[in-house]
């Protein structure tokens, strides 16, 4: 467990001015408006010349009341909200209201539209890989990786568009399965994505995998061990990555992973070079599980039966998925109207961002710049 | 090539290493103090190409312009300027730094009047272009000893330095 | 009248530098022709740059101002001078002022040694790669002033890591360029020389570029110095002085406008100027390759066709590009514009074919060839490789590279004292 002297709240600012010619601490303000802290996330750093002694996270400058706006909204309407948390992966964002609203209504979608479901939800996990290896290699001062991934995110954007119209806020899903039947050539698009990326991820292990200065900027860098991981709460590639074998897709199997034959990469270190490792084996799982779940997309229908005016019986209810950064529950209490009495969104972002303390502290302050990188947070997410 | 405008060159290299020291001394803020020193020994520099000796001059800029001088701004930089310009100066020695003061300034003027008889009358018949060579053959030839002795010193003083820095090595 | 005449025309029956010579005309002819082809070279620089890095990231880069961006720089530089010129408000008036003159001065003044021919050099000085060096750290005075008169945090940390970084890497270049220094006394005077162009001429007598001298010695010095040298530029993996994802833009992120226009000018022409003693204490200068081996009349025939060729193949390259260019109305004028640019290349291209004009040039075209090689290496590295850490750059230079030029230096002095007392005694 963490030393509770090194609680948040240590951060004095207001420090008596030090004797003459001792200038070392310098507390120094990272954002909202800075190019590596990923949006608006402001980071209140205390440094003894470029060592970090502690930090404080600022969030809340993306706030737009994501969970108020659903106690008014009923359930369907709610459903494109959700979208807007993770931008990056919105389609998992929907899968995981989708499927709790579902458990709410004790409904399951059909076969076919949990194949779907899947099929997307990877190509949104490779997407959102694909982001945060290109901004996180650019923090650390690789140009070239972004461009290349968002080259090839492009191609997953292309099938989403053609899927439901929009490339990035999706809204892919319904409450009790599909709104669309997936248009003709889909399947092997998607097919045909998939040999196409599978040479991409060794082209961006080809950069940077072996590269010394990659290499020696992430090895070692913002080490957190997996008692931590837990004790914090952070999930996904992250406690991963710490050696802790636990992902939601096989620990508690929903839509239908458990008929998927895949792997659970993870590290040994805790450190970024394990977490980029880790994510990058993540990609390669993601193509096996679409891959599998192409060939056996059955026949048959897409919606479940679903009442048109949805009115769960009251009761709660808590549901988790795991979106490609990390446990993305919500926890809906039902007061049997048409709108939910309380959502509470659980988002692997803001719990994930718990550990940046943790993970900088006696680091330098390009470290900073690293490990915000390599938890890998989406800012529309922490904020809500 | 043969020097153009001698007179005029030196008087005004000398005048800005004058107004320079001048400057180190009054100037309240210390990194305008460091910036008019770095003046001071760029002019030095000019003034020693013009006594021919353009190894000097280049080694001057090197070291003392481009590397102690940046230094010099490194340490400064990092003190916190309001409070050194509020702090009290160093004027508490001025008894001290008067009779040194006259000291030198006396021995310049001893220096000045009887200079026909320390210094050789004629131009000195140093070459420009193997003025580099010459500088070597010395360093490395006749003087070596002293010049290894200086090394020497050199590394104890660094060593020096590093003692009294780390507390524990 | 006769007499200025006289004085222009006797010159050029000299075989010397204008400033060796004496000759105040001709040294500010050189001055300007240095100055502007430096101007030149910049904006071609930052053209290629971002062409060349865009094509290395699956991009087209600049497409828009003119055929292929190729009016980009002089849009940027337009709007560049158009742009209000902000200073802080706590900030250091006088210093923040003067920064970016020191940068550019220094950067700039470099290139006063600098030997693109045996004659093609403003002037020849005793101690030119000394005055190089010398002048060239002076650069990191602005870069600290700039860095400390914008009274801010950023700035001041990024002032701070290239002050350490330049003052650091300087150690490690300077024993590199003292090996390449000790090689030259390889003579039968046994006296070695720290001007530019005695350099050279050194390589020339010996008949071997100092890279290859004392395989692997002549290489790891090299090594060495293509190292610090892009350190001292702060560029790429080095560019930790204005890491923009830590310290948004380092030492002149408080600049705008025409001020920090000076600073990008400083940079690129310090890349140019480093690049330069590369090439002049390693890779032969302004000699062609292989003087030696291929050193009959028709390869010196075939050797002098180079420039022409080369601009023969940019012409091409136009050619080919305004052919490929959309047929639509709108691509009319960047089409001709294309072409005509072409013709413009070609014609020099031709011009360069005449033997008087080309014995002239091909110093300087052999010269800058290999200061375009170092150019491309600097914008391959920007497009391959990670940002060092600051603690691991410092030990880099510290640990791996000075130890390395020390020992590079003393195994050189040890070949070199042997090659003269034993095997030529």
């Amino acid at each position: 467990m963490i030393d509770p002297n090194s609680s948040l709240s240590h951060l004095d600012l207001e420090t008596p001015e030090k004797p003459f010619l001792d200038a070392n601490e310098l507390v120094i303000n990272m954002g909202p408006q800075h190019p590596a802290t990923h949006g608006v996330l402001r980071v209140i750093l205390r440094l003894d010349g470029e060592k970090v002694l502690g930090l404080e996270c600022v969030i809340g400058y993306l706030h737009r009341g994501v969970e108020k706006i659903g106690e008014h909204r009923t359930y369907t309407m709610f459903n494109p909200y959700v979208d807007r948390m993770d931008y990056v992966a919105a389609v998992s964002n929907g899968l995981g209201y989708c499927e709790t609203v579902e458990k709410l209504l004790n409904v399951e979608a059909p076969p076919r539209a949990q194949h779907v479901r899947v099929i997307l939800t990877e190509l949104n996990r490779i997407a959102s890989h694909q982001l945060w290896l290109g901004t996180h290699a650019l923090d650390i001062g690789a140009i070239t990786p972004l461009f290349y991934t968002f080259r090839d995110r492009e191609e997953i954007l292309k099938i989403y568009e053609k899927y439901c119209g929009a490339r990035l806020t999706t809204h892919a899903f319904r409450i009790g399965g599909l709104q669309y039947e997936t248009y003709s050539g889909f399947e092997k698009e998607v097919k045909n994505f998939l040999t196409f990326f599978r040479p991409k991820i060794d082209e961006y292990e080809e950069l940077l995998t072996t590269n010394r200065i990659w290499v020696e900027r992430t090895k070692n860098v913002g080490i957190i061990s997996g008692k931590d991981c837990i004790a914090l709460g952070v999930t996904g590639p992250v406690l991963r990555a710490s050696g802790v074998k636990w992902d939601l897709r096989k620990a508690q199997p929903y839509a239908n992973y458990k008929n998927f034959d895949f792997d659970i990469p993870i590290g040994q270190n805790g450190d970024t070079y394990d977490r980029y490792l880790v994510r990058v084996a993540e990609m390669r799982q993601s193509v096996r599980i679409i891959e599998q779940a192409v060939e056996a997309l059955p026949e048959g229908p897409i919606m479940a039966k679903v009442p048109k005016v949805m009115k769960p019986a009251a009761g709660e209810v808590y549901h988790s998925i795991e979106a490609p950064k990390g446990e993305l529950g919500y926890f809906i209490v039902s007061d049997g109207s048409t709108q939910p009495y309380r959502v509470r969104v659980r988002p692997p972002s803001f719990v994930n961002l718990q550990a940046l303390d943790v993970m900088c502290r006696g680091q330098l302050v390009a470290d900073v710049i690293a490990v915000i990188g390599t938890l890998d947070i989406v800012l529309g997410e922490v904020d809500r | 090539m043969a020097p153009v405008a001698t007179p005029f060159f030196f008087y005004l290299f000398a005048a800005i290493m004058v107004i320079g020291g001048i400057m180190v001394i009054t100037r309240k803020n210390p990194v305008h103090s460091a910036l008019a020193l770095i003046v001071t020994l760029l002019a030095q520099a000019s003034v020693y190409l013009m006594l021919y000796a353009p190894f000097v001059a280049g080694v001057q800029i090197i070291l003392y312009a481009g590397g102690i001088m940046v230094l010099f701004l490194f340490v400064i930089m990092l003190v916190s300027i309001d409070r050194s310009i509020r702090e009290r100066q160093f004027n508490s020695q001025w008894v001290v730094g008067l009779i040194a003061a006259t000291a030198l300034g006396g021995l310049f003027i001893a220096v000045y009047t009887k200079g026909t008889n320390i210094f050789p009358e004629h131009a000195l018949s140093i070459v420009e272009s193997d003025n580099t060579q010459q500088v070597a053959t010395m360093l490395y030839g006749q003087y070596m000893f002293p010049f290894e002795i200086a090394s020497l010193l050199l590394l104890v003083a660094i060593i020096g330095a590093v003692v009294m820095a780390k507390k524990r090595i | 009248m006769g007499q200025v005449v006289q004085y222009i025309r006797s010159y050029l029956s000299s075989d010397q530098t204008p400033g060796a010579a004496g000759n105040m005309f001709w040294a500010l002819v050189y001055i300007m022709l240095v100055f502007g082809g430096l101007s030149v070279a910049v904006i071609a620089m930052n053209w290629l740059e971002r062409k060349i890095l865009a094509h290395m990231q699956v991009r087209l880069g600049p497409m828009r101002v003119g055929p292929h961006g190729l009016l980009q720089p002089i849009a940027d530089a337009i709007k560049l001078l158009l742009k209000e010129d902000i200073m802080p408000a706590e900030a250091d008036g006088v210093v923040f002022w003067m920064a970016p003159f020191i940068v550019v001065l220094a950067a700039f003044t470099v290139f006063v040694v600098v030997p693109f021919g045996p004659t093609h050099a403003i002037t020849d000085m005793n101690i030119g790669i000394l005055f190089m060096l010398g002048v060239s750290s002076l650069s990191v005075l602005g870069i600290v002033m700039a860095g400390w008169a914008s009274n801010s945090h950023y700035p001041l940390i990024g002032a701070l890591r290239s002050s350490a970084q330049m003052v650091s890497y300087e150690v490690a270049m300077g024993l590199a360029v003292v090996s390449a220094i000790l090689m030259t006394s390889l003579n039968a005077e046994g006296t070695g020389t720290l001007s530019m162009i005695g350099i050279v001429q050194a390589q020339q007598a010996q008949g071997e570029w100092f890279i290859f001298k004392f395989f692997p010695l002549g290489l790891i010095a090299f090594f060495i110095f293509a190292v610090a040298m892009v350190a001292e530029t702060n560029r790429a993996p080095f560019d930790l002085a204005e890491a923009e994802s830590e310290l948004t833009a380092g030492f002149h992120t408080e600049y705008s406008g025409f001020r920090w226009s000076l600073f990008f000018l400083a940079e690129y022409s310090a890349m140019i100027a480093v690049s330069s003693i590369a090439v002049t204490l390693w890779l032969g200068g302004w000699l062609r390759p292989f003087p030696n081996l291929l050193n009959s009349s028709t390869w010196d025939l075939v050797f002098s066709l180079f420039p022409g060729v080369t601009f023969l193949l940019f012409a091409a390259m136009c050619f080919y590009n305004a052919v490929r260019m959309p047929k639509h109305p709108l691509f009319r004028i960047q089409t001709i514009g294309l072409a005509g640019f072409g013709v413009v290349l070609g014609l020099i291209g031709l011009v360069l074919f005449l033997p008087a004009v080309s014995m002239r040039v091909q110093d300087i075209f052999w010269f800058a060839a290999k200061v375009a090689g170092f150019m491309y290496l600097y914008i391959w590295y920007r497009g391959t490789f990670p940002r060092y850490r600051f603690d691991q750059l410092m030990q880099m230079g510290w640990k791996v590279l000075l130890p390395m030029g020390l020992g590079v230096l003393i195994l050189t002095a040890g070949v070199a004292l042997l090659q003269q007392r034993i095997w030529h005694p």
